[in-house]
């Protein structure tokens, strides 16, 4: 990319970089905005306008960003009850999202999913999964049926360090081996389960990357603050797989900044730990990589106003929005719409 | 067009591959189903036939063998999948009771999942505690799946064309005692319609409603009970309990005036259950006299033939019962 005639770009260091001006503002964008949208989810929380529960990606945008960019349009995403993250990285709408945080008509599912169940086949989010685990083998089915018809979309799933000690995270890692399927299995690993460390409870100190070897898979262990890191390991494991080379296990060290979920304060973690992963806050050290690259204030700026403009337009929207109307109750039960069992 | 005797083992095979003859989408999963042809035989020739990428053996992996089959089914294939035996659903039953299940709603209709869940159940094998249950009832508890239990060959490929074309989950409970029992099978293509009941034996005296195995034990019954007690009983296969076919029942019971149910699921919360609190709720002025479950006593089955004989309802049981209440 030409540098000297981007007015985003001050001088020309970004010629020899293998990620691009484009695709570097877009890793900041949806960084930025992803973290702009959990804060006011946090903060409508408190407000008691999202009911429920709410588990925020606060601290780990870099691994939603990083894959969102390297994903193309049908490659598909299965995403955990902490998906907010992920669901906006595929481009769906804070509207949606927010409107399904707090139980509107507005929202991706119109409230009969709820914050833990996000989907937009639109934008290719095959589901967020509230039991740990399930959502690994349907991510193999997915990648199986691309597999069998010959189509060429990836099939990726996300899940947290708590997910590699239950049995269908390995059931699915063999099937997937086995099968040589096209899917790729994202550890997003925050370094609590809940509220108990992944340390204390796993056998093996890093709990998705040294289980590789037991699946014949490379280890893949990188820095998940690192929204370039992120999108270069992605974007190989997503090209191996449209080769038809198989599936790939991706363990992401991150932290959350927040609790496990509504509002756990996260007393759990020892004193200076938090303190010490807000330095590598990846929002922080994504900024700096772009003025490093020589991009302009005012472009990071104009991103940064233009995430405040989108999160309060889609607050404004979602708060506006009526619950939806009683009659979806019995709706989509079964697939004729309807809810009937019986004659 | 001609008629064949076909074993309920054979219709299994017949009724998979008339689907998979129909849809390349439709594609097959399991332990042990390609090569092997199956622990039952009952897919013996279908690997031969449509190959190792539609025929696909799988590890000892059941949540891996359910979670598959919904991610192929909601991004666009139809997948059979086989759990060998139906004890085994509880290790899987995450699939059914919250993936499976719920997608449709939760997802506001934006995904579906078109899968038929394959299980050998029920007893009479002396297989024990753990291979030997009949759980339809676990299944039909839950909202979002569709559960099916046919009794003869032609049900068996009838309705095993209805669950692999319906757009829901299906569970296909095929009973492992009838997988040798034989039955006429018309040629060509045979599709049927779930939550269908059939009446096999029309009868005035009363009405017994049975699934699966307790079919054949039921008819038998009633050849007894009109042979030797001068009872006519109208006999009714529900085949598929959700949906329940409840307008075929209603309507025997309103004219017999008494209902017995036949179910080898352990007592509590058996379909028989559901099935008398319907007939009480909107019909009870048409009954002349209580209604009657009969059923697997509330005990894990025993591996030993003569204890398993004995806990599962039988002809013998049926008619004794029926008789004693009708003539009390």
């Amino acid at each position: 990319m030409a540098s000297g005639s981007n007015p985003a770009v001050q001088s020309a260091p970004l010629s020899n970089d293998d990620i691009g001006l484009e695709r570097r503002l877009e890793l900041f964008r949806l960084q930025v905005e992803i973290r702009d949208c959990e804060k006011r989810a946090h903060d409508l929380f408190f407000q008691n306008l999202i009911k429920g529960t709410s588990h925020l990606s606060i601290g780990q945008e870099a691994i939603a960003a990083g894959f969102g960019v390297a994903m193309q349009k049908g490659d598909k995403s299965f995403c955990t009850y902490r998906g907010h993250a992920h669901t906006l990285a595929r481009g769906a709408s804070m509207e949606g999202l927010l409107g399904e945080l707090m139980l509107r008509d507005v929202g991706l599912m119109r409230g009969k999913g709820g914050s833990m169940h996000l989907t937009s086949v639109e934008h290719d989010v095959y589901g967020s999964y509230a039991i740990i685990g399930a959502h690994l083998p349907i991510a193999c089915g997915s990648a199986w049926r691309a597999q069998y018809l010959g189509e060429k979309d990836v099939s990726v799933v996300f899940f947290g360090d708590g997910t590699t000690n239950i049995g269908a995270f390995h059931e699915a890692l063999n099937f997937a081996a086995v099968w040589k399927l096209p899917v790729i299995f994202v550890c997003e690993n925050n370094l609590y389960m809940e509220y108990t460390p992944i340390g204390d409870v796993t056998a093996v100190k890093h709990p998705a990357a040294d289980r590789a070897a037991s699946y014949g898979l490379e280890r893949i262990l990188v820095d998940g603050n690192d929204a370039d890191v992120v999108y270069r390991t992605a974007q190989v494991a997503i090209e191996k797989a449209r080769r038809c080379e198989g599936p790939s296990l991706i363990e992401c060290l991150t932290y959350r900044h927040s609790g496990h979920s509504r509002a756990d304060p996260g007393k759990y973690r020892p004193p200076g730990e938090l303190e010490e992963w807000l330095k590598r806050d990846p929002v922080i050290i994504y900024r700096q990589r772009l003025k490093d690259f020589g991009v302009t204030d005012d472009t990071i700026t104009g991103i940064e106003t233009e995430s405040k403009r989108k999160v309060d337009a889609a607050t404004a929207t979602a708060k506006a929005s009526p619950p939806a109307p009683v009659e979806i109750l019995t709706t989509d039960v079964y697939a004729d719409g309807g809810w009937a069992w019986r004659n | 067009m001609g008629v064949a005797e076909l074993s309920y083992r054979d219709a299994v095979i017949r009724g998979i591959a008339q689907e998979m003859d129909r849809d390349n989408r439709v594609v097959f999963l399991g332990e042990d189903i390609g090569k092997a042809g199956g622990v039952f035989k009952s897919t013996v020739g279908l690997y031969e036939k449509f190959g190792p990428l539609r025929v696909r053996d799988t590890p000892i992996s059941e949540q891996a063998i359910l979670g598959a089959a919904m991610g192929a089914a909601m991004t666009g294939l139809r997948p059979i999948a086989e759990i060998m035996f139906s004890d085994f659903l509880a290790v899987c039953f995450d699939y059914v009771a919250n993936e499976m299940s719920k997608l449709h709603y939760m997802t506001n209709g934006q995904l579906s999942c078109p899968v038929v869940i394959r299980t050998g159940n029920g007893g009479g094998a002396r297989f024990g505690a753990q291979h030997s249950q009949s759980v339809e009832n676990w299944t039909m508890m839950i909202p979002g799946v569709k559960v099916v239990a046919p009794s003869s060959p032609v049900d068996v490929i009838g309705l095993m064309a209805a669950a692999v074309r319906d757009p829901d989950p299906v569970v296909f409970h095929e009973h492992k005692s009838l997988y040798a029992t034989k039955g006429e099978v018309p040629d060509g293509v045979i599709v049927d319609t779930l939550g269908t009941a059939k009446i096999l034996r029309a009868g005035g005296d009363c009405t017994i409603v049975a699934l699966a195995l307790m079919v054949p034990r039921a008819l038998e019954a009633a050849a007894t009970l009109a042979s030797e007690h001068g009872i006519d009983a109208e006999v009714i296969d529900v085949r598929s309990l959700v949906p329940l076919d409840t307008q075929t029942i209603l309507g025997s019971v309103s004219k017999t005036g008494r209902l017995f149910t036949v179910e080898e699921n352990p007592r509590l919360c058996g379909w028989g259950a559901e099935i008398a609190s319907i007939v009480a709720d909107e019909i009870f002025w048409d009954l002349d006299g209580p209604i009657v479950r009969i059923t697997t006593p509330h005990i894990p089955l025993p591996a030993a033939d003569h204890l398993e004989d004995l806990a599962l309802p039988s002809a013998a049981r049926i008619v004794d019962k029926v008789r004693r209440v009708l003539k009390a």
